[in-house]
C-alpha cells in the first residue's frame, strides 16, 4: 500500500453549537478512488469543504504528502494540488467551453508589452483535452450551457487534471444525471484514477460508489464508522451503515477492525 | 475536428443564421444598419447628413457611449450602477468649486474630481460586494446622497446652483484640452477651403469651416470603446469580468478574485461618467446641479440595445457603443425629421422591450434553457 497523499485526522468542525464534525480521520491514497458515504446532514459537505480549504478545522490535523497543512483559502488548497468540483457550480453556462476551462487560470501572451489572454493555445488545448475525454464540440466557443450535466463535470473534471490536481474532489457528480450521463462520469472518474490522482468521490448513491470505488468511508451524524477496502463489503451493508448503523455490531468483523 | 463517427445524431446541425443570432453585438448591427437606412431614406435632406448634422448627432453618440462603455462592462460583471447620472451632475460641480470658488488650476482641479469620484465608485462597489445587497438598492442610495451635494455645495458657497466661467478658467491649462479640445483642426480647414464642407461665409468667422474639428469628446469615446472591447474580450481581467457576471460562486470557486472584480467595474463606471462630465463642463462652460439626469438610464438602455444580458456574464462593449449610437441618431434624427420630439420617448420604450424579449431568447437558446 502506497503513502497516503492527505491524511485527515480528529477532524472536528463547529459551527456555534452545531457540531458538525465530531472527529473524523480519514486517509486518501494517490490512484485510488475514496467513496465518501453519508445520508444528507451526515457532513460530507463540510468535511470536503474542510479539506479543499473553504472551511478551517476547529480541531484535528490534515497533512498533505506527510506535511501538516493549514489551508487559509481554496486558493490555497488549489495552489497545492487539491481541486474540487461542485455539483451545480463547476462552470459557467453563459461562457464558451474554452474561457470556462481556463477560467482562473487563463494563459496569457506578450503582444507589445500588453498581457493578452492566449484565444489560440486555450482553444487549442481545450478541443484535444476534450477529445480525450470523449467529448466532440462543435467549437471551443460553443457555450457551456449547450453541453449535459454529465458533459459538464467531465469538462471540470478535465479542467483539474489539466491543471495538475493530485487530489480531486467530486462533490456528488452523478446524483442529477442520468444513467447514461452517470456512466460517462463514472469512466471519467477510472481513468483520472488511473493517472495516478487521488479521487475522493462524494455520494449518497451506494451503486455509483461500487462501481468505482476502491474504499469506502461512510459518514454518520458527523462521525465515520471507519473505511472498508473494496471487496470486503457489500452494497447493503453500505446502504445499513448510511442508514444509521443499527447494524453497527454485525458489521464491524467484515469492517476488518478498522472502526 | 467533429466528425460524424461519434457526434451527437439528435443535435441539429445549427444554421450559420443562429449562430450569427448568438453574438452579442448582432443587434446592434442590424438596428444601425436599420436607423441609418430610415433616415437616409426620409431625412436626407434635412442637414442631417451635411458636415454640421454629422457632427450634431456623433456628439450625442459619443457622449451616451462614453457612459455605455462603462454601464456595459459593470452589467457583464453582474452589477447595475444607478448614480451615473448623478455622477456626471456632481463631478462637474466638483470641477466648477474647486477652479471658480476655491481658484485652483485647473488641471488640480479635473484630477482631484478625478479621485473623488472614482472613490464613490469603490464605495459602490465595496458597499455593494460587503453586503451582497443588490446593487440596485445601494446605487439608487448613491444616485440621491450625489445629485443632494450637488445641489447643496453650490447653494451653500456660491448661492446659485450653476457655475459659470469654466472656459475662461481652463485658458492655457495643459489638461484641460485633453477634455475640451478638439483635433484635426487643420484637416477641417483644409476641407473647408476645398469646397468639400461648408463654411461660414460672413461675420468674423468668414472662411472658416463650420465644423472646425473632432472633438477630444468623440475621441474618448472611441478610445474608450476600443479599451473596454480590448479590456473584455482579450485579457485575463476580461475572463473574470464575463466569470463574475456569469455565476459569481463558480467564479470564486475557480480562484476569480470576484469582489476585487466588481469594485474595480464600479470604479470604471465613475472614471467614465467623470469623463462624461468634464467634457461636458468644458464645452458648455459651466457646471450645473441638474446635470446628468436621467443619463444612468439612458446608459443602460444603450447596453441593452447592445445585447448585454440584465442579469450579467453575457454581453459586448461594440454592442453597447452600436447602441448608443442607435440612441444618438434616433434622438437627433428625429429633431431633424422635425418629428415631435416626445415621440423619441415612446420609440425608446418600444425599442428597449424589444432588445430585452430579443436578448432573453438569445440567452434561453446559448444555455439550452427549454
Amino acid at each position: 500500500m502506497s503513502d497516503p497523499i492527505i491524511r485527515m485526522t480528529d477532524i472536528e468542525k463547529h459551527f456555534g453549537s452545531v457540531i458538525a464534525l465530531a472527529g473524523v480521520t480519514v486517509e486518501f491514497h494517490p490512484g485510488e478512488c475514496h467513496c465518501l458515504l453519508g445520508d444528507n446532514g451526515a457532513g460530507k459537505s463540510t468535511f470536503i469543504k474542510t479539506m479543499s480549504g473553504v472551511h478551517k478545522a476547529t480541531a484535528g490535523t490534515i497533512e498533505f504528502e506527510g506535511k501538516a497543512m493549514n489551508f487559509a483559502d481554496p486558493r490555497d488548497a488549489i495552489a497545492a494540488g487539491i481541486a474540487t468540483v461542485y455539483q451545480d457550480l463547476a462552470m459557467i453556462p453563459l461562457m464558451s467551453v474554452s474561457r470556462n476551462f481556463f477560467m482562473g487560470n487563463e494563459p496569457i501572451k506578450k503582444i507589445a508589452g500588453i498581457s493578452l489572454f492566449d484565444h489560440e493555445l486555450a482553444n487549442e488545448v481545450t478541443m484535444s483535452e476534450m477529445s480525450k475525454m470523449g467529448i466532440n464540440l462543435r467549437g471551443p466557443d460553443q457555450a457551456v450551457g449547450t453541453l449535459s450535466g454529465g458533459e459538464r463535470q467531465t469538462v471540470a473534471i478535465a479542467r483539474a487534471v489539466h491543471f495538475g490536481a493530485k487530489v480531486l474532489i467530486l462533490d456528488e457528480p452523478t446524483s442529477a444525471l442520468g444513467v447514461r450521463q452517470t456512466a460517462n462520469v463514472l469512466a471519467t472518474v477510472d481513468k483520472v484514477r488511473k493517472q495516478g490522482i487521488a479521487v475522493v468521490f462524494i455520494t449518497h448513491n451506494v451503486r455509483h460508489a461500487m462501481a468505482v470505488g476502491d474504499r469506502f468511508t461512510v459518514l454518520n451524524r458527523g462521525k465515520t464508522f471507519g473505511t472498508a477496502v473494496r471487496g470486503e463489503i457489500t452494497p447493503e451493508q453500505l446502504q445499513d451503515m448510511m442508514a444509521g448503523g443499527e447494524e453497527l455490531a454485525t458489521l464491524e468483523g467484515s469492517l476488518g477492525g478498522t472502526v | 475536428m467533429s466528425d460524424a463517427i461519434n457526434s451527437d445524431e439528435r443535435i441539429k446541425q445549427t444554421s450559420r443564421f443562429r449562430q450569427a443570432l448568438i453574438r452579442p453585438e448582432l443587434g446592434g448591427m442590424v438596428g444601425t444598419v436599420a436607423v441609418f437606412t430610415f433616415f437616409l431614406l426620409f431625412a436626407f435632406d434635412s442637414g442631417m447628413f451635411n458636415s454640421q448634422g454629422v457632427m450634431n448627432w456623433s456628439v450625442v453618440s459619443a457622449q451616451f457611449m462614453i457612459i455605455a462603455v462603462g454601464a456595459c462592462l459593470l452589467m457583464i460583471a453582474g452589477e447595475f450602477d444607478l448614480s451615473v447620472g448623478s455622477m456626471i451632475g456632481f463631478a462637474g460641480m466638483m470641477i466648477a468649486i474647486f477652479s471658480i470658488t476655491l481658484g485652483w488650476p485647473m488641471w488640480m482641479a479635473i484630477i482631484i474630481t478625478f479621485v473623488i469620484c472614482v472613490a464613490f465608485g469603490a464605495i459602490n462597489g465595496f458597499i455593494v460586494v460587503r453586503t451582497g445587497l443588490p446593487s440596485f438598492i445601494v446605487t439608487l442610495a448613491t444616485l440621491f446622497i450625489l445629485r443632494g451635494f450637488t445641489i447643496f455645495i453650490p447653494q451653500t458657497l456660491e448661492r446659485k446652483t450653476i457655475i459659470g466661467g469654466i472656459r475662461e478658467a481652463a485658458e492655457g491649462d495643459w489638461l484641460a484640452p485633453i477634455f475640451g479640445g478638439k483635433i484635426l483642426t487643420g484637416l477641417f480647414q483644409w476641407l473647408g477651403d476645398a469646397g468639400i464642407i461648408s463654411v461660414f461665409t460672413r461675420g468674423n468667422l468668414e472662411g472658416q469651416p463650420v465644423v472646425n474639428g473632432i472633438p477630444m469628446l468623440i475621441v474618448w469615446a472611441l478610445a474608450l470603446v476600443v479599451f473596454g472591447h480590448i479590456l473584455l474580450t482579450r485579457t485575463r481581467f476580461g475572463n473574470w469580468i464575463f466569470a463574475s457576471g456569469g455565476d459569481a460562486q463558480a467564479a470564486r470557486y475557480a480562484g476569480v478574485p470576484v469582489d476585487r472584480v466588481k469594485i474595480m467595474m464600479f470604479m470604471f463606471t465613475a472614471f467614465c461618467a467623470t469623463v462624461f462630465a468634464i467634457c461636458q463642463v468644458m464645452e458648455f462652460g459651466s457646471a450645473g446641479a441638474d446635470r446628468g439626469l436621467l443619463k444612468e438610464f439612458e446608459a443602460i438602455i444603450a447596453v441593452v440595445i447592445g445585447g448585454a444580458l440584465l442579469t450579467g456574464g453575457y454581453g459586448s462593449v461594440i454592442g453597447a457603443a452600436l447602441g448608443a449610437l442607435i440612441f444618438g441618431v434616433v434622438q437627433q434624427g428625429l429633431f431633424f425629421a422635425n418629428v415631435e420630439s416626445s415621440l423619441f420617448r415612446v420609440f425608446l420604450g418600444v425599442i428597449l422591450l424589444f432588445a430585452v424579449v430579443l436578448n432573453t431568447y438569445i440567452r434561453r437558446m446559448i444555455t439550452g434553457e427549454r
